[in-house]
């Protein structure tokens, strides 16, 4: 069973306390974006099988959103950050190429 | 090949049947096919078979980095019904399910299908107009269904409780046509038909790189050496994201895991499969007598092929509230296939952004009774360049906001 510790209230819970929530750090397109870039947006997805970063809400605790870096192949977590980020944290990222050497970041 | 029947088996019987041969060769990949179609599953083989079949192309590898029908064909719960609300699903479902019927007979190999008749159960007010409104849909679209009552659920399914406290059974949308068949023999049928034909089988060979040249794809890299071809075809289900950023394109799919388990084999009691949506449960018994149960998807992306223990739980307790005689019962076996979900729960054949790149993904948690029409479609599609049955499944419809939503219709997994 999947762990995440929630970084808003400090609560270890276990995946029947949280809803997933996608991807992480999408870019919004704007209005004036093209057609291709509304679908990137709204469809597309990394989908790796690996590193993956992902939003997550804490819904039977506290009920706020996050963020995780977890593993896909092996469920390993990196670690949980705040969702007041576009982008991945230094700390979080040097949790991840210190376990996963060759890892080069998701495109 | 030698034609399996009553008469090989007598033969056999009195030769201690060592006359068998083996069902498919399993050759080294040459330098070059015409197509290439990743992943030896039950639709990879199938539009490969259907390619041989229907359009004259047999000079085909079907490559696979496992074993044959080791992924989820070997890892669903064998339903087959075409009972779907919208017209291009319910199109292709049904031609799958009529190919169902006739497979053994195409293939010379036994799959083993059973039309005994599949329910989805409605328990509450919403399913049942829900699956009035998909009945009269199917009364359209030329599949047989009907919305029954509830005591003809409990004549069709007398283990069952209808009067659930929480869930009563409220009807159901019956497919008398719909039913079950041997997974792993329909894979070993297809790819004992396709190698009969001459393509080659290449098993534990994955694929690491997909060679282009001016936008058109030559060559697929593999453990096995570079194999050169003229179309791809990439049918590899929860794996369709890698291969495809292999090739350069994105996909609107996530891989979650969906989990299913059968129970110890008890005596035959009860002869049509159960699917009751609302409480994520669905139901069959096995020609060996194991309770076959399938349950909730993931709802975050995970390539583990274990499933958690708090899904089975669930599953388990809503089935155990309509099923009260199966609280006894100790399960056998347990497992998780990683299934590929589309933003509207429907699949994707299609062209891709490289040219002589086809895509076939998307099942979701219903791909085993799409197989031998999925393949139809795909083969047609390869062939051809478009098909009747693939064409409103394109990875445009996206971008165009033409989605065939199956997820509302059904609920939840389907």
């Amino acid at each position: 069973m999947l762990l995440l510790t929630c970084p808003a209230c400090g609560v270890a819970a276990d995946e029947t306390e949280l809803a997933p929530g996608g991807e992480a750090h999408l870019t919004r397109v704007g209005p004036d974006g093209d057609d291709a870039s509304f679908e990137g947006y709204l469809f597309q997805r990394a989908n790796p099988r690996g590193v993956h970063f992902e939003r997550w809400r804490h819904v039977y605790g506290c009920g706020k959103w996050f963020h995780a870096a977890r593993d896909t192949a092996t469920l390993e977590v990196f670690g949980t950050y705040s969702a007041q980020t576009t982008a991945p944290p230094d700390d979080i990222l040097d949790k991840i190429k210190a376990r996963r050497p060759g890892w080069e970041g998701n495109a | 090949m030698k034609r399996y029947s009553a008469f090989a088996i007598a033969r056999e019987a009195l030769r201690h049947h060592e006359g068998w041969e083996r069902a498919w060769r399993s050759p080294e990949p040459k330098a070059r096919y015409d197509v290439v179609i990743v992943g030896a599953g039950g639709h990879g083989l199938a539009t490969a078979y259907w390619l041989g079949k229907n359009h004259g192309i047999t000079n085909i590898a079907v490559i696979e980095k496992g074993w044959l029908g080791g992924g989820n064909t070997g890892r669903n719960t064998t339903i087959i019904r075409s009972n779907y609300l919208q017209d291009p699903s319910a199109a292709i479902y049904e031609k799958s399910r009529s190919l169902y019927e006739t497979m053994s007979q195409d293939l010379n190999y036994n799959v083993m299908f059973s039309p005994r008749g599949v329910m989805m159960l409605a328990q509450t007010q919403h399913e049942v107009r829900g699956y009035r409104r998909t009945a009269h849909a199917n009364a359209l679209q030329g599949v047989a269904t009907e919305f029954i009552s509830p005591q003809r659920v409990k004549e069709l399914c007398p283990i069952m409780n209808i009067d659930g406290p929480r869930y009563p059974v409220l009807g159901a949308l019956w497919q008398p046509r719909g039913g079950t068949a041997r997974h792993d023999a329909v894979a070993w049928g297809y790819a004992r038909a396709c190698s009969d034909m001459g393509m080659d089988i290449i098993q534990k060979c994955e694929v690491t790189g997909i060679r282009r040249e001016g936008g058109k794809v030559t060559a697929v890299e593999t453990t096995k050496g570079e194999i050169g071809c003229g179309k791809l075809g990439i049918v590899v289900a929860g794996h369709s994201g890698e291969l495809a950023e292999m090739a350069g394109f994105r996909l609107p799919i996530e891989s979650v895991s969906l989990q299913a388990l059968v129970s110890e084999p008890i005596k035959p009691c009860m002869d049509v499969v159960v699917m009751a949506n609302t409480v994520h449960g669905y139901m069959s018994q096995s020609d060996k007598g194991e309770m076959v149960i399938g349950g909730g998807a993931d709802g975050f992306n995970n390539y583990t092929q274990r499933g958690s223990f708090h899904h089975i739980e669930e599953t388990v307790r809503a089935l155990v509230e309509t099923f009260p005689m199966i609280s006894r019962l100790k399960m056998l076996r347990q497992w998780g296939g990683i299934v590929d979900m589309t933003g509207d729960r429907s699949p994707i054949l299609s062209k891709t952004p490289v040219e002589g790149v086809f895509v076939n993904c998307g099942w979701g948690t219903g791909g085993f009774k799409a197989i031998p029409g999925s393949g139809w479609a795909m083969a047609e599609l390869m062939a051809k360049g478009h098909a009747p049955l693939a064409d409103a499944f394109s990875l445009d419809r996206f971008r165009e906001g033409r989605f065939i939503d199956e997820s509302v219709a059904a609920g939840v997994a389907h």
